[in-house]
């Protein structure tokens, strides 16, 4: 086909046709590109992971760097970050916020608690966000630090960038 | 129709950009809808009370005070770009105008319409 | 500091069964009955303003226990003026789980008597509003109580989790 001879690839699966200002890529990679760009989370802190949450979103590991802007309401969130032990009696409202989230929607599970009920294997604390939800990434640690957060967020931007065909109204 | 060139292209820039992007939204973003997902949010618990609080008169007061004023505004600028050919029966007239105005002003204001509460 | 405490079993000689001065605070045994008398007194004429702690405590299988009640009642009261803090305990038998309720002296006891009762099953009377208050309303058990398990199976599991649970199985499965 003629476009292999007039067209560069710069990045794989991209190609610029050169002297004009047009690049041509499938729909996915734009889409995810969009998506890893502004990844919007909730704003979930239920315990002590929380704070290092917000230790990540303020300025010296700063979260706003990645278009990571943290939304009040699910409803315009992307993602959700569990930071913090999930009680049995916190459970079934996580699952309504998570619910209420629109696609595409992703869970991190920030913490030992998140992950997997952490210490606290009692009568009271679910074991890990992952019975009643679907989670992306895990980012054990008690709490995990600023990096390590950084470094899932990041992971789950790779997850999304090797996502195909998750858009379209017919899907 | 060449003074008003680019005004036309302004305007068709700005509903075809108004166009696509509703309609790429309709065609590319997934739309999964489920019982869950359409409740109304409360923090996760099951939503109460009353969704609708009583309506305040006040802002459509307001509403409507603004749009016989800009209405007003409306007017003047035309006016103002031609006055210089309307001589003194134009100033005269305009004058006549804004006073009618003013009297509505006054009596708004007399009659408490601008206060908030 | 001793002096006073004594003239008190004296006064309250039915209410004090023991007052111990070798802790680290002056502690009182009361007996249930009266009991509302003599803190009454502690917080308006002695001055013991300030309730800084009400907890159950459940002696089961305790090895140094000297006395059949199971459970107790601990309240810590303060005097912000003389800065002194007095300890007092009442003990409540597991088959007559209840005590008065200190809330129309103090509001914070309000949350401390919830807690005991969430925690330990023991009832106030006189409370305004008993109910549960970190546990889910309808939680059965009191989970600080010495035979209460750790962890719980999958049977004895509350309703609502577990429905979320086994929703959360059957989408998976689909």
């Amino acid at each position: 086909m003629g476009i292999e001879k007039s067209t560069v690839e710069i990045a794989p699966g991209i190609r610029h046709i050169p002297g004009t200002p047009v690049v041509i890529s499938p729909i996915d990679k734009i889409i995810n590109w969009a998506r890893t760009g502004s990844l919007w989370p909730l704003t979930f802190g239920l315990a002590c992971c929380a704070i290092e949450m917000m230790a990540t979103g303020a300025s010296h590991y700063d979260l706003d760097r990645y278009g990571i802007i943290f939304r009040a309401t699910p409803r315009q969130a992307d993602v959700l970050i569990v930071a913090g032990t999930v009680t049995k009696k916190m459970a079934p409202m996580v699952r309504r916020v998570y619910d209420q989230m629109p696609e595409p929607k992703y869970v991190i599970a920030m913490g030992s608690c998140a992950c997997s009920g952490g210490v606290f294997k009692t009568y009271s604390v679910a074991q890990g966000a992952d019975q009643f939800l679907p989670v992306d990434v895990y980012v054990p640690g008690c709490p995990p630090r600023p990096e390590a957060l950084l470094y899932g967020l990041l992971q789950l931007q790779e997850k999304i960038r090797r996502e195909s065909k998750k858009w379209g109204c017919w899907r | 129709m060449s003074m008003y060139q680019g005004f036309f292209i302004f305007a068709f820039i700005l509903l075809a950009l108004g166009v696509i992007l509703v309609v790429v939204n309709n065609l590319l973003a997934l739309r999964r809808p489920y019982k869950e997902k359409l409740i109304a949010y409360e923090c996760g618990l099951d939503p109460s009370g009353d969704t609708r609080i009583p309506f305040r008169i006040r802002f459509y007061l307001i509403g409507l005070l603004f749009l016989v004023f800009d209405v007003e505004i409306v007017f003047l600028y035309p006016w103002a770009i031609v006055f210089d050919h309307l001589g003194l029966f134009g100033f005269i007239e305009i004058f006549v105008f804004m006073i009618m105005l003013l009297v509505a002003y006054i009596y708004a204001w007399s009659e408490g319409a601008l206060t908030w509460e | 500091m001793s002096g006073w405490i004594n003239k008190l079993k004296d006064q309250f000689s039915s209410v004090v069964l023991e007052v111990q001065l070798d802790k680290d605070y002056p502690t009182v045994i009361c007996n249930r009955e009266g009991f509302l008398d003599l803190i009454k007194h502690l917080k308006e004429e002695k001055g013991f303003t300030y309730l800084i702690d009400l907890c159950g405590v459940d002696y089961l299988n305790y090895k140094h226990k000297k006395f059949e009640e199971r459970f107790e009642v601990v309240y810590h009261l303060y005097n912000l003026d003389t800065k002194e803090l007095i300890r007092l305990k009442v003990r409540i038998k597991e088959d007559d789980c209840w005590h008065y309720s200190v809330t129309p002296l103090w509001k914070t006891a309000n949350w401390f008597e919830r807690e005991v009762y969430d925690m330990f099953g023991i009832k106030f009377e006189g409370h305004p509003d008993l109910r549960r208050v970190l546990m889910p309303e309808d939680w059965e058990g009191y989970p600080l109580r010495k035979d209460y398990p750790l962890y719980l199976d999958e049977e004895h599991e509350w309703s609502v989790y577990k429905k979320l649970i086994e929703k959360t199985k059957m989408e998976r499965g689909k």
